[in-house]
């Protein structure tokens, strides 16, 4: 036993940022410190988490990627050198783990094989009306997170893992490219139908009510 | 005048504020002069904003519990990291921290 892992009192409040340095815990982590994975673990894992939730919409599978991404993240830890953030490092890993889950699930034939046809139509925008401001305060941090995950579950997986990876995790464009093995231009196009079909969605709720909710009067 | 459809298809590149300045400056005309897509424009990028700002919940008790069992295990049995002789004699390119090989 090298060090004390398991927590006998999880996290329940984001980790804060203040006093984290990824580059001195890797380093740490790589000269053979566990704790200092296990604190680069207890950072990451709610977003982990996250992710891997929203790719593969389901819970056996979330926390299946959950632990193969720190596992391989720990095995392979000497292959990371420091070229991209620990975390997109990371990232990538569990967008592996979670593509090669719905592969799985599709040749199970556990969910539908066929992905809606393309219509062109997927750009037309239908809720044209400002929102209230700041709408989202309406609504309890729970609640909202509920509004946001339901949301994200509809979009078509291709239109949902680019958004996910380039809106929720921040990767730039080139990154969800090359984390997704897809072109640039593939990814800026599913990214604008993602943005726009969330924007339908979000705008049923946080709309303005009464007479000036619309742009054309 | 752009029209709204050539304005939408450039909707991305211009929040995220990657445009050539004469483009950027044509798109903001266009939606200066055009209420729905002022309003498309806004509410998109209010969109983003809102999954931008949220935060993610904790992993539940019992599989934070076990992922950090599972490392654990993982740890006592392998050792502490242990360097790869040939890892740090590979040249550094941009795809030595690609790990897209499943190694197990």
């Amino acid at each position: 036993m090298y060090l004390r892992l398991v927590s006998t009192t999880p996290t329940t409040t984001t980790p804060t940022t203040a006093g984290f340095d990824e580059a001195d815990l890797v380093a740490r982590a790589k000269a053979g410190d566990a704790e200092a994975f296990s604190e680069l673990v207890r950072h990451y894992d709610r977003r982990v988490y996250r992710m891997a939730k929203q790719i593969t919409q389901n819970d056996e599978d979330t926390e299946d990627v959950l632990q193969e991404t720190f596992l391989k993240a720990y095995t392979h830890l000497d292959d990371f050198q420091g070229n991209s953030k620990f975390y997109t490092w990371l990232v990538r890993i569990a967008v592996n783990e979670a593509l090669m889950k719905l592969r799985k699930r599709r040749s199970d034939r556990t969910v539908p094989l066929d992905e809606p046809v393309d219509t062109g139509e997927d750009e037309i925008v239908r809720e044209i009306a400002v929102w209230d401001e700041n709408p989202e305060q309406q609504y309890s941090r729970e609640e909202l997170a509920d509004i946001l995950d339901e949301a994200i579950a509809t979009l078509k997986p291709s239109y949902r893992n680019v958004f996910v990876l380039r809106d929720i995790e921040e990767l730039s464009i080139q990154e969800t490219a090359e984390a997704l093995n897809q072109s640039i231009s593939a990814v800026k196009s599913s990214l604008l139908r993602a943005r726009l079909q969330l924007r339908e969605k979000l705008t049923r709720l946080f709309k303005k009510k009464g007479d000036n909710a619309f742009a054309v009067l | 005048m752009l029209s709204c459809k050539q304005f939408l298809q450039e909707l991305n590149d211009f929040l995220d504020e990657k445009l050539d300045p004469q483009i950027r400056a044509e798109l903001q005309r266009h939606v200066n002069e055009c209420p729905n897509c002022w309003v498309v424009c806004n509410t998109t990028e209010k969109t983003v904003q809102v999954f931008k700002g949220y935060q993610p919940k904790a992993v539940p008790a019992d599989i934070q519990n076990r992922l950090l069992a599972a490392l654990e295990k993982r740890i006592a049995a392998r050792g502490p990291l242990c360097r790869k002789v040939a890892s740090s004699d590979v040249a550094h390119t941009a795809e030595a921290d690609c790990p897209d090989t499943d190694t197990n």
